[in-house]
């Protein structure tokens, strides 16, 4: 499909356990709002089951009939058998494009279908790229640590029929782990976290000693407290080459957010933007990896002479 | 119930004296790094350069033990050369097999030296057979290195049906991350295991006497603080002490090791090839201590793995090396999880 010069707007699976009522009205928000391509699934955890497989392509059906291209993203740790079963429904719907999070996802999927390679495939280089793409690729999502100049150079030699899509907002997903953070910290085993994560929709905050919000615990993941924010280098990616840019979900003021990263799309000036954005942050802004700083650091962009 | 086989006892080697250690205690298979970011310990006065390379793979060579070199992070936009010419030179010294993560590099490696064996690193993050049979399928990988998140009974699976051999984590230093997953090195200091080969770099490292105690940091983030007579160890991100809803506590991972000894019947019995020993960045008396012990341990278990029984004083002096002096079986043993 053709984006032209236009950039796509995404937004990326919901990464908390939320209630099946919560979703479904983010869904039925998420459907009216101007979004262009939305994915659904839980990439985070195979305990969570406020939404079954059946759910998310109901949901999945809905959103499409709204407009949205739809694409199902597949889980990130894949650990048994039964998360390989899911994986293989979902890969098999028939309907809806996959994004694969791990290389069983891209094992399952290359030449079945053409598919998304998500930011946790590790694509660091264009040797890596063109050889995800060959296999089927239709878009990559960068990894997030990267900068802004090793994203230009490898742009510079990107194969065609691939597009771009990068992380743009939200708290990053710093790491992953077989122990479930959640738990421990309620000191529950595992397998049977009596779903601990239901209360903290948007995880639970991991202070330094001195009261620093540092991180946020999210079940298995560990995410940034701090929340990227790219909107100011919209112009930036546009000229690079960059083909959508992806916000990640938050529980609170996701429709302004989206409202923001619209209207700076449609070219409405960088300060109102900024009005708009600022106060629907839940956090401190951080854009360091793209300037090739640490993650969480923040760094001012000067109005230009 | 197949008979049991070999278990390959892989050792690290920071430096050429802790390889001739390793060969001389026991290993069958040592792994190194060159000294720049195409592996992950790329730290201050470890690694190889080509003469001390060189001089390892004819050390371990004539003693008919094998050599593998870690080339094991991504290669980064605008210096692929560095990893293509580190690929170059461990395929001209005659390693037995190179270590890789990242699809880019394998595909070189594949196309300019067919005949090289690759291994899938644990930086590669495939922890099912599905995604290392991909790894088989499009580099024809030899081995792949899990990453420490699997149960036993998972390790079990995927060796079953992974179309190739399997390595795993015996001893050592414990990632309670997905290693290749983790980005909490670079989101705090700005580099990590990925692109750059550090994880918690030293020179990130602040350490400071205040009115509460001893406190460290990594680039100004606070990552714990020590009580006089605490022992205070090294502030690798995951293992500090952090605030969650008032209460003070590792709320990512204690600071301990990894220690699987006590499960090698296992291990041989599911048909395990190798079994990896953490710590290149070590000194030769730790690798000197775990290589003996380990090559102890696992020839009493292939001779007789029935009637194995771990040693009171092979897990004292692992403990005593080990971070914490704790040790766990890690994810191996559910409870962990």
């Amino acid at each position: 499909m053709a984006l032209g010069n236009a950039m796509q707007l995404t937004l990326g699976p919901v990464p908390y356990y939320w209630p099946k009522a919560r979703l479904d009205a983010f869904h039925e928000a998420i459907a009216a709002a101007p979004i262009d391509r939305v994915y659904l699934g839980e990439a985070i955890c195979s305990r969570r089951h406020e939404y079954r497989s059946a759910d998310w392509l109901e949901a999945a059906a809905r959103l499409a009939d709204a407009g949205k291209e739809v694409v199902l993203s597949s889980q990130v740790l894949m650990e048994s058998e039964s998360d390989l079963r899911a994986l293989r429904r979902f890969a098999a719907n028939g309907r809806f494009m996959l994004e694969a999070n791990d290389m069983s996802a891209v094992h399952t999927i290359a030449g079945r279908a053409p598919f998304v390679a998500g930011a946790h495939l590790n694509i660091y280089n264009a040797e890596a790229l063109a050889f995800i793409a060959a296999l089927g690729a239709e878009r990559w999502v960068p990894p997030f640590e990267m900068t802004r100049d090793s994203l230009a150079s490898i742009l510079a030699q990107k194969p065609a029929g691939v597009a771009t899509e990068v992380f743009a907002y939200g708290r990053l997903p710093l790491a992953f782990s077989a122990r479930c953070f959640t738990a421990r910290h309620y000191d529950l085993p595992k397998d049977d976290c009596r779903f601990a994560c239901l209360d903290h929709p948007e995880g639970l905050v991991v202070a330094t000693r001195e009261r620093e919000s540092f991180l946020v615990l999210n079940g298995i993941q560990t995410q940034s407290y701090r929340v990227l924010n790219l909107v100011d280098a919209l112009p930036e990616m546009r000229e690079l080459g960059v083909d959508a840019v992806r916000l990640s979900p938050q529980p609170e003021r996701m429709d302004e957010v989206i409202a923001a990263f619209r209207a700076a799309l449609d070219g409405a000036a960088s300060d109102a933007v900024a009005a708009t954005l600022a106060p629907a942050l839940p956090a401190a802004p951080c854009n360091g990896y793209w300037h090739g700083r640490p993650g969480l650091d923040y760094v001012m962009r000067h109005a230009a002479a | 119930m197949t008979a049991p086989k070999r278990i390959e006892l892989v050792c690290p080697a920071g430096t050429l004296p802790a390889l001739k250690t390793a060969i001389d205690h026991g290993a069958d298979c040592v792994y190194f790094g060159f000294r720049n970011d195409t592996n992950a310990r790329n730290f201050g006065g470890l690694n190889f350069d080509a003469k001390a390379a060189a001089e390892g793979v004819r050390y371990a060579q004539l003693r008919g033990r094998k050599v593998l070199v870690a080339l094991n992070t991504y290669a980064q936009p605008g210096a692929f050369e560095r990893w293509t010419r580190a690929l170059d030179l461990a395929a001209d010294l005659g390693v037995d097999a190179v270590i890789l993560a990242d699809p880019g590099l394998m595909r070189y490696a594949v196309e300019r030296h067919p005949d090289l064996r690759l291994h899938l690193s644990v930086q590669g993050s495939a922890t099912t057979y599905e995604a290392i049979n991909f790894y088989v399928r499009h580099f024809a990988i030899k081995r792949a290195v899990l990453p420490r998140v699997l149960s036993l009974a998972q390790v079990e699976h995927v060796v079953g049906s992974a179309q190739t051999e399997i390595e795993v984590f015996g001893f050592g230093s414990l990632c309670v991350m997905v290693e290749g997953r983790c980005a909490l090195s670079s989101y705090t200091t700005g580099e990590g295991p990925n692109t750059v080969g550090v994880c918690s770099p030293a020179k990130a490292v602040r350490w400071q006497d205040t009115a509460d105690g001893l406190e460290v940091r990594l680039n100004e983030v606070l990552i714990d603080r020590f009580a006089t007579g605490d022992k205070a160890g090294y502030p690798t991100l995951c293992k500090g002490r952090y605030v969650v809803r008032d209460d003070t506590h590792y709320a990512i991972e204690e600071p301990t090791s990894l220690n699987t000894l006590e499960l090698l019947p296992q291990l041989l019995q599911m048909g395990v090839a190798a079994v990896k020993i953490e710590g290149r960045q070590r000194s030769p008396a730790y690798v000197a201590a775990v290589t003996r012990i380990w090559r102890a341990a696992i020839d009493a278990c292939t001779a007789a793995p029935s009637r194995f029984a771990v040693r009171d004083a092979w897990m004292g002096e692992l403990a005593n090396l080990s971070e914490g002096r704790q040790t766990t079986l890690g994810a191996y043993h559910r409870p962990w999880r």
